[in-house]
């Protein structure tokens, strides 16, 4: 027991540097999904037809596929076609597009949560449509917007373990390193899963307090 | 009537698919008059006020106020700053006090500073009876204060001409007293009001004219006098003794 623990403490530094790989595995992905997720949006409420078919299409592909099949496609099989990713951006490639598509989804959902009786409010008060959306639209959107989006977070953070399938050195294959070398693999994949843990809890306890914060009283949720 | 009409709507028409909504519609408002529109429901009433600050595009016809021309104007914003709109379902900004949804149309439309954007919406408020409820939100009043919210967030931006579109119809028995009070102060400081009601009391004691429409078309308009007691078409007759079977006189 004792020696387990001086084991992890040891392992620290390590598992450490591959949290923080993990960590900008995390933000990467999260931003690539939330921007083209925000793009996709637009484009499925707003756009025309083709724009909306191409969109559809897009978010039925990208939601049927296995992450690591998507993952392994990106690395292994777009050489192929002659292009080339290290293991890092193919991770980030591969799993921000899937980001993407639920972000898009949680957008889309948070747009249509704000009544058209808002906008229309908006509207005969004398606002423009970029006044409605900055001063009525968005601050309600933001608060529909969080609890999804805590919980996308939350699979993203714990997706990036696949990245281990094409080698990049992140929390997970900075454990199986250490593991190779005490082989100690419960004390390690409980401290790897512990951090995890407290990546993923943190930040959703987090973004639970902020909805709470901007929870608009008098209303249900 | 020497002084040109405060709005003047001209043949107005509207067909949303192959439903005709409005077939040419006129009718004119002094500065200082309340007219009200009665009719079934479906028969474009809400669609002329819509018209009006131009939530619905019509398909043709003419609407002055005063002298801009609005379905034909390019700067519809700047028209519905003077035109206050009133729905049925509020329409207040859930996520804003009480104060700030007066305050919004003052701060960020009218560009005026927050002090006097904040004495000016004060006032509104306890004109329309709801000093003391600035920092509630709207999800916390009941539906007659949230209707009178709305009331003084379009009073606020010193309308010519206020719309009320079933301002009453979303509200329990017991609260449409309320703002039907407000409404008439509103009268009676003579304020130019277009309302769309069910309300007979109301449009009997209140209004300069009533206006019927059905299918469309205006069948019959005079002061409510003329109405009630000797109305030209027996549809008009028909009508109003079916609503006010419905709603009663008392409640104006």
């Amino acid at each position: 027991m004792l020696a387990s623990l001086e084991l992890i403490q040891k392992s620290l530094p390590a598992l450490m540097e591959g949290t923080f790989v993990t960590i900008r595995l995390t933000l990467l992905i999260l931003a690539m999904g939330l921007v083209l997720g925000l793009v996709f949006a637009f484009g499925q409420t707003y756009g025309n037809r083709l724009v909306r078919l191409l969109v559809g299409i897009y978010d039925r592909v990208f939601r049927s596929i296995p992450e690591l099949v998507l993952l392994l496609l990106v690395y292994y099989g777009m050489p192929a076609l002659g292009i080339r990713f290290r293991p890092f951006d193919a991770a980030v490639v591969a799993l921000g597009l899937r980001a993407a598509a639920y972000m898009a989804q949680i957008f889309r959902g948070t747009f249509m949560s704000v009544g058209s009786d808002q906008l229309t409010a908006a509207y005969s008060l004398g606002m423009g449509e970029f006044k409605a959306f900055i001063h009525v639209i968005f601050p309600q959107a933001i608060r529909a917007f969080i609890p999804p989006f805590a919980n996308e977070y939350a699979i993203i953070l714990k997706d990036t373990s696949l990245a281990y399938a094409v080698g990049v050195v992140e929390l997970l294959r900075q454990g199986q390193y250490i593991i190779a070398v005490e082989y100690n693999p419960l004390a390690i994949f409980l401290a790897i899963a512990g951090i995890y843990f407290i990546l993923t809890f943190g930040v959703t306890r987090l973004l639970k307090r902020l909805e709470k914060k901007l929870k608009i009283p008098g209303m249900g949720v | 009537m020497p002084d040109k009409p405060l709005l003047e709507i001209k043949n107005l028409k509207k067909s949303f698919g192959d439903n005709l909504v409005l077939d040419g519609i006129s009718f004119s408002l002094n500065g200082g008059e309340t007219k009200v529109i009665i009719g079934p429901s479906g028969t474009g009433k809400s669609t002329i006020l819509k018209s009006i600050n131009r939530l619905v595009e019509p398909d043709d016809g003419e609407i002055w106020l005063e002298d801009t021309e609005i379905i034909s104007c390019r700067h519809i914003n700047a028209i519905r700053q003077q035109i206050g709109y009133v729905f049925q379902d509020f329409g207040l900004f859930h996520h804003l006090t009480v104060l700030k949804n007066v305050m919004i149309g003052l701060t960020r439309v009218k560009k005026i500073p927050k002090e006097e954007a904040m004495k000016k919406a004060r006032y509104q408020l306890d004109r329309v009876g709801l000093s003391g409820t600035e920092h509630q939100y709207p999800a916390q009043l009941s539906g007659g204060q949230k209707q009178r919210v709305a009331i003084a967030r379009a009073l606020a931006m010193e309308p010519k001409l206020m719309l009320f579109d079933e301002p009453t119809s979303a509200l329990d028995p017991e609260l449409i007293g309320e703002v039907l009070t407000v409404m008439k102060e509103l009268a009676d400081s003579k304020m130019t009001m277009l309302v769309v009601t069910h309300e007979m009391g109301f449009a009997r004691s209140v209004s300069d004219e009533i206006i019927f429409i059905e299918k469309g078309s205006i069948v019959e308009q005079g002061p409510p006098e003329k109405m009630f007691r000797h109305p030209v078409h027996d549809r008009t007759k028909e009508f109003l003794f079916k609503l006010e079977d419905l709603y009663g006189e008392g409640s104006g």
